[in-house]
């Protein structure tokens, strides 16, 4: 079995929700059947073979080839199996991820790893604002699994984000981990102005000392144990961080406008 | 059967179902961590009046702890669930959480779930946080050295306890010593523990008493002063003898300590005093795991 391959024709006028496929969404379900679901674009449905060329036959295994960043909620939902893209997909990558993995081979919009919980979300490249947050009207962003992002991520990274882990080895914008609620965020570039604005609980891990406003507040140095075993669950990890074996840390709190038992941990 | 001049009873040991658990203890070293999970298996020899049978299972390198640090295994066995979490608990909190630089990790994946740290957290006063790695829990104390680590749970199986061989020598130096040679050959295999001091008992008790508030007493049968004035179990040249009380986390491997220990004793020999081997037991009504002396010594492991 090869597998089930999906190549764009031609970039899309409208943007393309591509809920519809995903590997449990196709699992049994024959080309012709795939090729005949329409994807709601606008004002129009089109079938996926109006769009794509379609070729193999394994649905837990689907690739995206020539994508743009007209492509949105590409995993939206998936529970199994692997979704792997080529080229920028657009906003609500990942929504609601479950289970599985989606690897993207170039750049994603706004509102990546959105309500994602469980599974991993690895971008090679960069991705826009609310990286694992809440979309609006929602008081939860993302609430369990894995991201790592090889690039930058935009602003409010992890916004109102509830659990899991979000890893970015390149920068992320300004008010990353804003209202953040729990879960780990690691940033090994440099972090943009309000980090941590309105944080409740959770932590974020960095390399680089950050700017911080005034209701975040010096806790001292510290050699923390749980490092050692978080570090030790990032070994077989796809990222950079998985190499990391410090835990000497300069401890920030806060917001403690907000609760205050959220964490800035930044390396000595 | 007799082994190295040791002749072997053709009796048996009689053992119980119990609940066991297993807690892995790290801390910035061995020292440390034998400090704690010493004071966790302090007062835990027997379920009679300890409520759980506890001892230090083995030493754990770095490479094979959760956090990397050295650390010990704890094994700890109750007749009961929830006198074994009860137990689990307070020792946690009064042994481990207080002592410097320890943490304490799952040591048994499966089995039912039983609160580790679970509870403990609330020590934080509010200050607590927790984190998921790998999809166990952990926990993170604010205490006055730094932080208190702990995972929230470890697991619970049923397990055996009460395996037992009795060591019959002519004088009490020499019991003692054939005692401590099977306790460091016992001490090699997993899953068991032994849970005495040094491993050894030497009050070993029969059920029941001239006292009626007492339900057990001195084996007289076994207490070589009373020879002569009583229904005694001893030849006239056996001056000593004490007891060796295993608990394990299958009667498999109770069998196996029970080889070991037994061959470790008999390899002293008559010419080092000892004389017999002899197991406890009720007349094989009453505990459901019957460990036959001969069948061990002659078996698989022989």
């Amino acid at each position: 079995m090869s597998a089930l391959t999906f190549t764009l024709k031609n970039a899309p006028q409208q943007r393309v929700d591509l809920s519809a496929l995903t590997p449990d969404a196709l699992a049994g379900k024959s080309l012709a059947d795939i090729a005949a679901i329409a994807l709601p674009s606008g004002h129009e449905q089109p079938r996926v073979d109006a769009l794509f060329d379609i070729s193999g036959d394994d649905a837990t295994d689907i690739v995206i080839k020539n994508a743009t960043d007209r492509l949105d909620y590409i995993g939206h939902g998936m529970r199994s199996g692997r979704i792997t893209i080529h080229g920028n997909v657009g906003s609500y990558l990942a929504f609601k991820l479950r289970k599985g993995e989606i690897v993207l081979q170039g750049n994603a919009g706004d509102f990546a790893a959105s309500g994602m919980a469980g599974g991993l979300l690895h971008v090679h490249g960069n991705v826009g604002d609310f990286l694992a947050s809440a979309i609006i009207g929602e008081r939860r962003g993302m609430k369990g699994g894995t991201v790592i992002i090889t690039g930058n991520a935009g602003e409010r990274a992890g916004d109102q984000m509830r659990r899991g882990l979000v890893l970015i080895e390149g920068n992320v914008g300004s008010y990353c981990a804003s209202r953040m609620i729990a879960g780990t965020i690691g940033v090994m570039g440099t972090t943009g102005e309000y980090l941590a604005y309105g944080m409740r609980r959770g932590t974020v891990l960095l390399n680089n000392a950050p700017k911080l406003h005034a209701t975040i507040q010096d806790c001292g140095s510290h050699t923390l144990p749980f490092l050692s075993l978080m570090f030790k669950s990032f070994r077989d990890l796809p990222t950079k961080f998985a190499a990391i074996n410090r835990n000497r840390v300069q401890r920030y709190a806060g917001d403690i406008a907000n609760d205050g038992k959220g964490e800035i941990l930044v390396f000595k | 059967m007799i082994i190295n001049g040791v002749s072997i009873d053709d009796t048996f040991a009689e053992a119980f179902g119990m609940r066991g658990t297993r807690v892995i203890i790290t801390a910035q070293n061995l020292k440390w961590a034998y400090n704690a999970a010493q004071a966790m298996t302090g007062f835990a020899t027997s379920v009679i009046a300890c409520g759980v049978e506890a001892g230090i299972e083995r030493e754990l390198t770095p490479e094979e702890t959760p956090d990397g640090r050295p650390g010990v295994s704890v094994l700890m066995f109750a007749m009961g669930s929830a006198v074994l979490m009860k137990q689990l608990e307070t020792r946690m909190g009064q042994c481990v959480l207080t002592c410097p630089t320890a943490a304490a990790f799952s040591g048994l994946e499966g089995g039912d779930r039983i609160n580790l740290g679970k509870n403990l957290r609330f020590f934080g006063d509010g200050f607590q946080t927790s984190k998921v790695f790998g999809g166990k829990r952990y926990w993170r104390v604010p205490v006055m050295d730094g932080e208190f680590m702990t995972e929230e749970t470890t697991g619970m199986v049923r397990a055996v306890g009460g395996g037992n061989f009795l060591i019959l020598a002519e004088s009490q130096p020499q019991a003692l010593a054939a005692c401590e040679a099977a306790i460091e050959a016992m001490k090699k295999i997993p899953n068991v523990i032994m849970p005495f001091p040094g491993g050894v008992v030497r009050s070993g008790s029969k059920v029941g008493s001239k006292y009626k508030t007492l339900i057990a007493s001195t084996n007289d049968a076994f207490c070589p002063t009373l020879k002569g004035i009583t229904k005694t179990e001893l030849s006239p040249e056996i001056e000593s003898v004490m007891e060796i009380v295993i608990d394990g986390l299958t009667a498999e491997d109770i069998n196996k300590a029970m080889y070991v220990g037994i061959a470790a004793a008999c390899e002293l020999g008559a010419a080092n005093g000892i004389k017999r081997i002899s197991a406890g037991n009720y007349g094989g009504k009453l505990g459901p795991f019957l460990f036959k002396l001969r069948d061990i010594m002659s078996g698989d492991y022989a």
